[in-house]
């Protein structure tokens, strides 16, 4: 046996710290998420016929993922991307990559199969120079076909139906020169959306199998409620009615078809009895309830270093309230219990967790539970995705044999799913006499960002049942990723600064992962802070924050963006603003500058032109990297408009869009352009969260710029902006 | 039995009258365009078009509809509002795109020149989380530059 035992293997094998330091020497670090699944074969597949299968364990949550990989597929191996199918997470059919979250996709999945397409290529290369007996340098490819120099050529299919793609990968693979790339660097329509514009079977929801039947869940209506009584009276006699299903304070209704079962969990719910208690703060005060709640302090970094004496200080503190993914397409799940074995069709961000989380909910043993990711809507992280699934298999397992296909109704997305934490920053810095950044101070207060569920303690549903698992304690996320400190290491180059999380444990409403986690109201507070600073030195802020920069590609994105818009120093009070990011100081970088108009009546802030920088490193589809920011931007603005979750003292009370209302078409700004920093050969960086923190920041500087009122807390809604402009 | 027209073609259902068309076009004919987003008439997932208007499909009960014609994106083909959202690459995740293109249908049938305003105040109805909401706007003034029949 040749292969090396990865390191995770070893540990948990319980190998020990010991033996997996002293190999890592000799591993082969293997580039992306080959490091965890290093078999070629498990990445690429040749049938003897030629067709071209590519796995990954990422899915397609709507941002174009598959298209891109599918182009860099096609690159590297030299086949149309027409010609490959590619599969995505499946436990029972792809590579196990985690979650597709924190935009890691492309770096994870896309370098793996970069990598193994090229080596792959490289291998079909070798096969045909010992089949012509030629040198393997000799030899090109195109369309499926190795060619020799004399004019011979062989297929793909012959060549690997004597080939052996079940060997691990290697450290370095035959990558193409960049400047000769064909499809990547080079827009490409998405694979998926012709059959999202006709009506085709694209999401979980249009799933039909024979003999389906519909369900609902009677929710909670708060969190802890506990059902005391309930009556089938009402539903015994309504058609389609096939069965109820309850535990504890679970209980469900299954019906023939799915209006059938929407009347009868009305009729059940209407006749429920529940005990509801007051656990919920106060929401008029909730940021200073977390605040004074236990915290576990996460030293980020402390940096010294001699500075100019400072001649003024600042100080200011940010905040965010708790915030919804709002998915347009409510939760949704089909599961089928067959013979002992659950199939569970799901839109989650990470089938093989969602796997061992539904197995522990079941008490069944994983190879039991077999997770197929289908396409949902847009999910902006862990919302109800994971927790349908559990209504699914739970309904599915009281009537065996059938599929069950439950989705939410509006208010049970609106008001179950977990949210983005409500958070704190505070910040205090000092300028010298000759406007340098010579103190920093900055702290951050926060909940978990990551609930996402691996064990069936975490599901929802976990809450109402008789019989309850166990609940893990919140951890927060590691730097330099992190969770509630993610971005609250300033990429500024300072010479004093100490940054520190303060990790609330305690979570008074249901928290988990929300696009760009912690980054978001970071990234607002430090790029607001830098503009208050620069405004404090008599700076313009785009030269402020260049002159306390090192990195060079973040130099390139704020100087082309600066361009691109036509920002001129000194001109100000246009309603103009203007901010940066590198994503996690590890992933895409981003510059925006926008301009913005304020009603004085009413407060409102209305978006005018937008444009945007963003260095991705090599792009691979990069009209998908201009709609990631436009996306980003638009979402952002909307958090950062209008945003907030509701709740009294028992329950959610923002369970429509009307009581959390979102941007609207008559609000998006005039336009946005996005200018990409194309950067051939250089690593893949996440670009799908990059947007979300410079765009937040960049509206409070413009109005700012243009009413002349800082606002430190988000939203920026009409009546707080008319608060402090004062009439 | 309740007969409705789709897309020129008549079908006898089995449901209740009281049942809102879109369950009755996702479950009965098998129809994916429309989808369920909130069945409150605040989103536009569900949005097709009853005698040349747009509806919310989820608030329409189908005793309402006998005698008249229902529309769906699968009845458009792939026509140059379609085309345009493909060019433009006018979707995200796509749920809220179909009740996008069958209001964007609406609006042009009845005001083949909208000015951006009008554009931006009949599309209000409609909801986008992705944040596609610039290519949307490119794909209905595009669609609109060829004239969309009806």
């Amino acid at each position: 046996m040749t292969a090396v035992l990865s390191r995770r293997t070893l540990l948990a094998a319980g190998g020990g710290l010991v033996v997996a330091f002293s190999l890592h020497a000799q591993e082969p670090k293997r580039p992306g998420s080959l490091k965890e699944t290093p078999s070629l074969d498990a990445w690429i597949r040749v049938a003897p016929d030629g067709r071209v299968t590519v796995f990954t364990g990422k899915a397609e949550l709507g941002q174009g993922l598959t298209t891109a990989l599918l182009q860099i597929a096609a690159e590297q191996l030299d086949v149309a991307p027409n010609r490959i199918e590619l599969i995505t997470a499946d436990t029972m059919r792809t590579p196990n990559e985690g979650f597709t979250a924190g935009s890691h996709s492309m770096q994870d999945s896309g370098t793996a199969i970069l990598n193994a397409a090229a080596q792959v290529r490289g291998l079909l290369c070798d096969a045909a120079a010992a089949e012509f007996g030629v040198a393997a340098d000799t030899l090109t490819t195109a369309d499926g076909l190795v060619h020799a120099a004399d004019g011979r050529a062989i297929g793909y299919g012959e060549l690997a139906a004597k080939l052996n793609l079940h060997v691990d990968a290697t450290a370095n693979s035959p990558l193409k020169d960049p400047a000769a790339y064909r499809l990547m660097g080079t827009p490409m329509q998405r694979i998926d959306i012709p059959a999202k514009l006709t009506g085709g079977a694209s999401y979980v929801q249009d799933l039909r199998l024979p003999g389906m039947l519909h369900a609902r869940v009677v929710r909670q209506p708060s969190y802890g409620a506990t059902l005391l009584d309930f009556d089938t009276g009402p539903i015994e006699h309504m058609p389609g009615v096939v069965k109820v299903v309850r535990d504890g304070s679970y209980l469900a209704v299954v019906a023939t078809k799915e209006w059938q079962a929407i009347k009868a969990m009305r009729a059940l719910a209407a006749a429920a009895k529940w005990q509801e208690t007051a656990s919920l703060p106060d929401e008029a005060t909730i940021l200073d309830t977390l605040q004074a709640l236990p915290v576990k302090d996460i030293p980020v970094l402390t940096w010294q270093a001699q500075a100019g004496a400072p001649v003024k200080r600042l100080k200011a503190r940010y905040s965010r309230p708790y915030l919804m993914h709002g998915a347009i397409g409510p939760s949704c799940s089909v599961a089928q219990f067959v013979d002992g074995t659950m199939t569970v069709w799901t839109h989650t961000q990470g089938v093989f967790p969602l796997r061992a989380a539904l197995a522990s909910l079941l008490r069944l043993p994983p190879d039991k539970v077999h997770c197929i990711h289908t396409q949902g809507s847009g999910c902006y992280g862990h919302n109800g995705a994971d927790d349908v699934a559990g209504d699914a298999v739970l309904i599915a397992r009281a009537v065996p044999g059938h599929p069950i296909r439950v989705q939410w109704m509006r208010e049970d997305e609106h008001t179950n799913e977990p949210y983005g934490s409500a958070m704190i920053a505070e910040v205090e810095g000092a300028i010298d006499a000759d406007g340098r950044i010579v103190d920093w101070d900055y702290a951050v207060w926060s909940n978990t960002h990551n609930r996402r569920p691996n064990i069936g303690g975490l599901m929802l549903q976990n809450a109402a049942l008789s019989d309850k698992l166990p609940v893990p304690p919140p951890a927060p996320i590691p730097m330099p990723e992190g969770g509630g400190d993610r971005n609250s290491n300033p990429i500024y180059a300072l010479p004093n600064a100490r940054v520190v999380y303060h990790f609330i444990p305690q979570m008074p409403v249901r928290i988990s992962a929300l696009r760009s986690l912690g980054a978001y109201l970071n990234v607002f507070a430090i790029e607001s802070f830098m503009d208050e600073l620069a405004e404090a030195a008599r700076a313009d802020p785009v030269e402020f924050r260049l002159r306390h920069l090192q990195d060079e590609r973040a130099k390139a994105v704020i100087s082309l963006a600066a361009e691109k818009f036509g920002w001129s120093a000194g001109k100000r009070g246009d309603g103009r603003g203007f901010a940066f990011a590198r994503y996690k100081n590890l992933a895409a970088y981003c510059a925006i500058a926008l301009t913005l108009g304020v009603d004085h009546e009413t407060g409102q802030i209305r978006l005018g032109r937008v444009v945007a920088a963003v260095d991705s490193g090599q792009p691979v589809n990069p009209d998908g990297i201009r709609l990631q920011i436009e996306g980003a931007i638009i979402q952002s603005a909307s958090w950062t408009l209008y945003e907030q979750v509701h709740f009294d003292r028992k329950r959610i009370t923002s369970f429509d869009w009307s009581r959390y209302p979102i941007l609207r078409f008559p609000a998006a700004p005039d336009s946005i352009d996005v200018y990409i920093v194309p950067r051939p050969g250089l690593p893949f960086l996440g670009t799908g969260e990059a947007g979300q923190g410079p765009t937040s920041a960049a509206i409070a500087n413009a109005l700012k710029d243009a009413a002349g009122v800082r606002l430190r807390q988000i939203p920026l809604s009409a009546p707080a902006v008319k608060t402090a402009i004062g009439v | 039995m309740i007969r409705l027209n789709v897309n020129g073609h008549d079908h006898d259902v089995d449901a209740e009258p009281d049942t809102p068309l879109l369950y009755v076009l996702r479950d009965d004919l098998a129809l994916n365009g429309a989808k369920f987003g909130c069945g409150l008439g605040q989103c536009g997932a569900c949005t097709v078009m009853v005698d040349g208007r747009a509806v919310f499909s989820c608030l329409t009960p189908i005793a309402l509809l006998p005698g008249r014609n229902v529309r769906t994106i699968e009845g458009l083909g792939m026509n140059a509002v379609q085309q345009a959202f493909v060019e433009e690459q006018a979707a995200q995740c796509g749920y809220c795109i179909a009740g996008m293109v069958m209001r964007a249908q609406a609006l042009l049938e009845h005001n083949p020149n909208p000015s951006e305003q009008e554009i931006r105040d009949q599309m209000a109805v409609n909801l986008c989380r992705c944040g596609t909401h610039m290519r949307i706007l490119a794909a209905v003034r595009r669609a609109a530059g060829r004239g969309v029949k009806s």
